[in-house]
């Protein structure tokens, strides 16, 4: 390798580290209402699955509605 | 495909819980390229992401609209059998009850159930959760079999969660009254998912899946009608089954944001954008509000618009017979909207403790769906052909169930 690509590969990393190990914008003790229920993108799961499944059925677009699988296998 | 369980989300689901198990230290590397690979590592493996609650819904949910009524229950529970494994099962049962505008104008009214079962694992390695599920959907003229994978992990100090999911579906169409038609149906989903913390009030979520079909696309019983200059035909046109492409392609992209107010309630909205090889595309919108009285009750608003476009090969009236090689009048592949209003109240009837139960919950949710097509006309009455009123509809779906957390 040559001096280049390492002090690149040195630097990339430092980076990629310092990406991962920085410290939160939002600390832990800051989540408090993140944590609240109600911020949940899928507060009842089987809620959710049953209205995806209502809409999947009578439209022509599909997925991507953050749940686990997308499709009723239905016509 | 019901999903069995949520995944992707579960760390933002559930932060309280991830707050008290992350830990959020890390050492600083040497100069070292070892260390800082192995720091790099450490970095990513050090926050402990968490699994699902244990709970347990029973719904019933009931849907009426144009024509069609259907209700059933779905029980839903997911249970850790150990410190990083959640197993979770679902049942689930439509009963239907059908006289559509396609039934009401080509076929007679008729009556089916699906009954759906879904079995689903996550196990959890630190910061990363892996999820299996498989579903079975059965009734008497198809079966569907659904597997789902997805892995999901944690980075930037649970700020971020990215997950990818794969799904495979395996489906089996036949037809009423006719031993002899089977068809097959192969289905992969490919999924993309983040969730990002952006302030200590604010959480957005990306969303993009795409998912691919080969086989047997359209419903058997379903025709598409074409101009009958025949004298003998009063009516004026005449009906010939649908023919669809064996294949379809779709993307979809989304996403989502919610954001907690100054007191105890939330705004949230989302968006998704829709495309495919039938040439559909269609845009979806959702805002809602979340409000809180007490600790008990908690109130949800919310308004949905969805418009499509039609599919390339859809027409409600077809000039000839077979006049192009694929042919549709399935009144979701036309060009129409939906406008939805949803309101929902939960209540906590257990909020302390009471035997093994720690929390319970009675959930109500009601929506009204308004459908309106631009190129899907109804043909009950009498009007001149091709001049018939447009159709639409509207439907009551209700939802009703107990949660409780064990």
């Amino acid at each position: 390798m040559s001096s280049a690509y390492r002090r690149l590969f040195l630097l990339l990393a430092v980076l990629s580290m310092s990406a991962c190990s920085m410290e939160p914008w939002v600390k832990p003790y800051e989540r408090d209402r993140l944590a609240d229920p109600i911020m949940a993108f899928d507060r009842d799961p089987v809620s959710s699955a049953y209205i995806d499944h209502v809409r999947e059925a009578r439209e022509g677009a599909r997925g991507a509605t953050g749940s686990g699988g997308g499709g009723c296998g239905c016509n | 495909m019901q999903p069995a369980a949520a995944e992707v989300v579960v760390v933002v689901t559930s932060p309280r819980a991830a707050i008290t198990q992350r830990s959020m230290s890390i050492g600083r590397g040497s100069g070292r390229l070892a260390v800082l690979a192995g720091l790099w590592l450490v970095s990513l493996v050090s926050i402990a992401a968490v699994l699902p609650e244990d709970r347990a819904d029973g719904l019933y949910h009931y849907y009426n609209g144009g024509g069609i009524q259907i209700d059933g229950p779905s029980l839903l529970v997911r249970k850790k059998v150990a410190n990083n494994v959640s197993v979770s099962a679902n049942y689930y049962v439509d009963n239907i009850s059908s006289a559509s505008i396609d039934v009401v104008t080509t076929a007679s009214k008729y009556e089916e159930k699906r009954t759906q079962m879904s079995l689903g694992i996550d196990y959890l390695h630190d910061d990363t959760i892996m999820s299996a599920s498989f579903t079975t959907s059965d009734e008497n003229d198809y079966a569907a079999d659904t597997m789902n994978f997805s892995i999901s992990q944690e980075v930037f100090s649970g700020l971020t969660t990215i997950t990818m999911g794969y799904g495979r579906g395996s489906d089996v169409v036949t037809r009423r009254g006719d031993n002899v038609f089977s068809e097959d149906v192969d289905r992969r989903a490919y999924r993309l998912g983040l969730s990002q913390v952006i302030t200590r009030n604010l959480l957005v979520g990306f969303f993009y899946e795409t998912i691919t079909d080969e086989g047997f696309l359209n419903n058997p019983y379903r025709t598409v009608r074409y101009i009958d200059s025949n004298p003998g035909n009063l009516l004026g046109y005449a009906y010939e089954p649908e023919v669809y492409p064996g294949t379809r392609t779709s993307n979809a992209g989304s996403v989502r944001a919610r954001y907690h107010l100054p007191y105890r309630a939330a705004v949230y909205g989302s968006y998704r954008y829709y495309t495919d090889t039938w040439d559909i595309s269609a845009h979806t919108a959702e805002v809602g509000y979340t409000h809180t009285l007490g600790d008990p009750w908690v109130f949800d608003f919310s308004l949905r618009y969805y418009t499509q476009t039609k599919a390339e090969f859809y027409s409600d009236l077809f000039p000839f017979q077979q006049a192009q090689n694929f042919l549709a009048r399935d009144k979701e592949m036309s060009t129409f909207s939906n406008n939805a209003v949803r309101l929902g109240v939960s209540y906590d009837l257990i909020r302390d403790g009471w035997s093994f139960i720690d929390r319970g919950s009675i959930n109500l949710i009601y929506e009204r769906i308004m459908f309106n097509y631009d190129d899907f006309r109804d043909l009950r009455g009498t009007a001149p052909v091709g001049e018939e009123p447009l159709y639409g509809f509207d439907a009551d779906v209700i939802q009703l169930f107990f949660s409780i957390w064990f």
